[in-house]
Formats: structure tokens, sequence, C-alpha cells
């Protein structure tokens, strides 16, 4: 089998993992939100959320029915053997992966209104690449789902201003989404230069980080861990029934900003945040990063 | 607010006096006829009960189900049902309350919550709206035994098309808005404000 026929093999497999089981980190915060839910409707939720994991495991169906629109962030080490060919196999794998699981085709044209029917299309799937040292390939995979797309806000604050206004932004989103995103949901905050680097540094805040993890510099880890608090006095809870878990994280990143800048990004995950990290080495061999 | 809850199991059709025994927080698990029908769906049911012609199924006493499942066609020709969580029913907002009058649905099931005009309707024609847990889409999808019929497949496509499906112990489905017009979920965003309210006043962000 040739290195490019392995990449493909192991992109199928990285997009099946995701649509049909869920990262380590994710089930375990979803299994002690369960444990510490003492609302009986929000912990029947919850309970309906680990059953349908389970069930999807054994009968390898996706999840949920919306099976996402494909996001890929890959790390490329700059001595592995493809590189540019990439784009073109993670078509393929997508294609591949639509038809073998199935999923659900999600990809509209927005001006003449088609479906695709197979996943991909101008754009899509998204593909963030990263050139790093080495000779590996670490491919991170997601299927966002539209319904937790919908609350994504934007703020542009004066840089006066902006801690208030981080978390006013904050709270409302939460609050004017209530239930529908599908919580608990798991919240990625950007603050950067531009509108694009925040929104983009949440969105990977949300989708990328590892849930239970902590920013490494403790003056950002501090205020994510107020913010969550803040966030889950709120009382929406699992699907908006109240209780103790509205949000299962929350994790900032930042980039500089410009002085009179402070663009401030929300972003939100489902409780099915289907991910999957993969790596692979210069010769083919390859493993799943985010499971047990 | 009361988080009692009791849990029914009813069978469709579903009598207007079991439903207008319900109140939010209840837990319905159902059997019988399973109705799947969104956004497109909906506006060709209307549109055809406007000119006066019939639906391919009567609905009167069934339960309408905001979905747009994964199925897959076996070889011997029946229908598969792979995922078949909720969608998100406030896209149906503006005709669900038109809906549930010239149907006579007696459960409107979907994810995310509605908003007054079909709490009005329920109030008015004896109607609850529950919700399946969202993404739960494979637990949904192991309670439907057979799609009995599917409708408009070709205009509409797999997402959009009205589904007929048998489910046996179809739930858990928690009631959010229940026949007096009471909205549970209008009750959680409303606390949740007043949260959000006395957390701003205190300018958190002084000590950060």
């Amino acid at each position: 089998m040739s290195i490019e026929d392995k990449i493909f093999e192991m992109l199928v497999s990285v997009i099946e993992k995701a649509s049909t089981t869920m990262p380590s980190d994710v089930v375990d915060a979803l299994k002690k939100a369960y444990e510490r839910e003492e609302n009986p409707v929000a912990r029947k939720q919850l309970e309906a959320i680990l059953k349908n994991i389970e069930l999807a495991g054994k009968s390898r169906a996706p999840i949920c029915q919306d099976t996402g629109t494909p996001y890929f962030y890959l790390k490329l080490g700059e001595d592995f053997p493809v590189r540019s060919k990439i784009y073109g196999i993670i078509q393929d794998a997508v294609r591949e992966a639509t038809k073998r699981i199935p999923l659900r085709p999600n990809a509209v044209d927005p001006f003449y209104e088609r479906n695709s029917g197979d996943n991909t299309g101008r754009f899509i799937p998204w593909i963030e690449l990263e050139v790093v040292p080495g000779d590996k390939l670490e491919v991170a995979f997601v299927a966002k789902g539209g319904g937790s797309e919908a609350p994504s806000t934007l703020v542009m604050a004066t840089p006066l201003e902006a801690r208030k206004k981080l978390w006013e932004t904050v709270l409302r989103t939460v609050v004017e989404a209530g239930p529908k995103p599908c919580p608990p949901i798991i919240i990625g905050i950007g603050i950067g230069a531009g509108s694009d680097v925040a929104m983009s540094l949440a969105k990977k805040a949300a989708v990328l980080r590892e849930v239970g993890s902590r920013h490494p510099d403790p003056k950002v880890a501090e205020l994510e861990e107020k913010l969550l608090d803040a966030v889950n006095s709120l009382k929406i809870g699992p699907h908006g029934f109240g209780g103790a878990t509205t949000a299962l994280d929350l994790h900032i990143e930042y980039s500089h900003r410009h002085p009179a800048t402070y663009a401030i990004a929300v972003s939100v995950a489902c409780w099915a945040l289907r991910r999957a990290k993969a790596l692979m080495d210069s010769n083919g061999s390859w493993k799943f990063l985010d499971r047990r | 607010m009361s988080t009692s809850s009791r849990t029914y199991r009813f069978k469709t059709p579903i009598s207007e006096e079991d439903v207008r025994r319900l109140r939010v927080g209840d837990i319905v698990y159902l059997d019988g006829i399973l109705v799947g029908a969104r956004d497109a769906a909906h506006k060709k049911a209307l549109s055809l009960l406007e000119r006066g012609e019939k639906l391919p199924i009567e609905l009167e006493g069934l339960a309408l189900y905001h979905v747009g499942p994964v199925v897959r066609k076996r070889d011997t020709g029946e229908w598969e049902v792979i995922a078949a969580g909720p969608t998100t029913s406030a896209r149906m907002e503006s005709v669900e309350a038109d809906f549930i009058e010239k149907t006579r649905v007696r459960m409107v099931i979907g994810k995310g919550g509605m908003g007054l005009r079909t709490a009005e309707a329920c109030k008015k024609y004896g109607a609850v709206y529950a919700v399946f847990t969202g993404g739960a889409a494979v637990l949904a999808a192991s309670a439907i035994k057979r799609v009995v019929d599917v409708y408009w497949l070709e205009e509409l496509g797999m997402a959009e098309a009205l589904w007929v499906f048998e489910v046996e112990n179809f739930g858990p489905l928690t009631v959010v808005i229940d026949s007096t017009g009471r909205n549970y979920y209008s009750e959680v965003i409303t606390r949740a404000k007043e949260a959000m309210e006395s957390i701003l006043v205190k300018e958190p962000w002084r000590e950060d």
C-alpha cells in the first residue's frame, strides 16, 4: 500500500471514529456531570446522552443525525513524505466516509441551494494546515453541527471596555442560545487582533482543546475558571432543563492585539463534540491520540 | 420552578384527555405511529391543506417529530433508520400553530423549544410540545421499529420528506409546553437572565 493510500485509510478511519464515538475527555466530563446532577429531568437528559454514546459505539452509527461540516486541522512535519497531495486525499476520504458510515450530506451551495451529496464543495471540507518540524503528520478532524454554530458571536470591543464586554458577551451568548445548541456545551473564547483571528481562535479553543484542560498561562486559566463558574451558575443545564452543568468546559485562546482593537469571539460546541485526532509516522503507521 | 416529574407511556392515537393530563417536566415514552416532518414537509402539508386537499396520512391523535433522519435502503428494499435525533424546532415556530390547528396532532416533538404561538395552539387544541434529547440520534433510531411509509421523498429529499415511523418505547420525551400553555424553557431562560444580571451588576471584570 502506498503512503497516499495509507493516509486515505487513516483519514476515513478518523472521520468514522469522530462520527460514531466520542473523545475520552468529553465522555469523562459527561459522566462527571451525570454523577453530580441533582435535577431529575436534567439527569434524565444526561442518562439519554450516555446511553446514546454507548449505542452509537456498538452499532458504529453516527452519534447525531447532524453529522456536521467537516473541518481538518493538520500539523504537517516538514519532512513528511506527502505534502500538497494531502488536500486531494482529504477530499477523497470525505467522499468515501460519507458513503461508508454513512454520513448525512451537509454541503449546500448558498446560491443555487443544491446539496453536493457527498459533503464536499467550495472550501469544504475546511482545511487548516500548519507546517511543523519533524517527519510526522498530525490530523485533528472535527464534524461541526449546525445547531451549535448558530450562537457564534463576535464583538469588536474598545480596549478600555474590553473586560466588561468579555463578561457580557459570554454570558449573553449562553443565555440567548439557551437549550438550542444542545447543552452541556463547550465554550471557546477567542481574543485577537482582528475579527477573523478572534473567531478562528475561539472555534479552535472550543473544538480542539481537551475538555478539563486549562490554559498554560495562569492568568488566562484563572479567567477560564471564573467564566465557567459564572456560566454554570445560570442553571440552564443539560438541554435547558435547569441543573448544574450548562457547560462542560470553557477555553480561552488569544493573539496579541492591535493597540486600537480588542476583538472578542465566542464559539460553541454541542455536547456531541465529534472530534478525533491521529498521528502518522513517515512510514505510514498511525494511531489515535484522543481515545483510550 | 418545581422539578416534579411523572413518567407516562402513551400509545397513538393519543386522546385529548390524556394529553391534557401532562404537565411540564413530565416524561413520556411513546408507542405507535410517529410522523417525521421538518421545514419543507410542514410547508407542503400546509399548502395542501389550504387548497382543501388531504394529506397522505391522517394525523389526528398522532405525534409529530421534527427530524431529518439518516436512513439507508437495505437490499431487501426495507428502510433502515440509522440516526434520527431531533432537529431545532424553532425553525417551525412560524407554522406550527396552524399545523396543530389543521391536523390535530397531539404531540409535537423536537429540540430547543418553541414559542408563544405554539404554546397558545397547545392550550387551545389540546396538544403538548416535548423534546427528545438533542443529539441522541442512535437512541432515537433504536426505538424506531420500522418505516411504515415515506411520502414526498423524491421531491423533498431524505432529510425533508414526510416519514411515517412505527415506534416502541420512544423516549424520553420531556414535556416543555403543556396544554395549560406553560413553557418550561421560558421559565429557565427568565431565571438565567436574572442570574446573569446579578453577576454583571457586581462588575466581576474589575478583579480580572
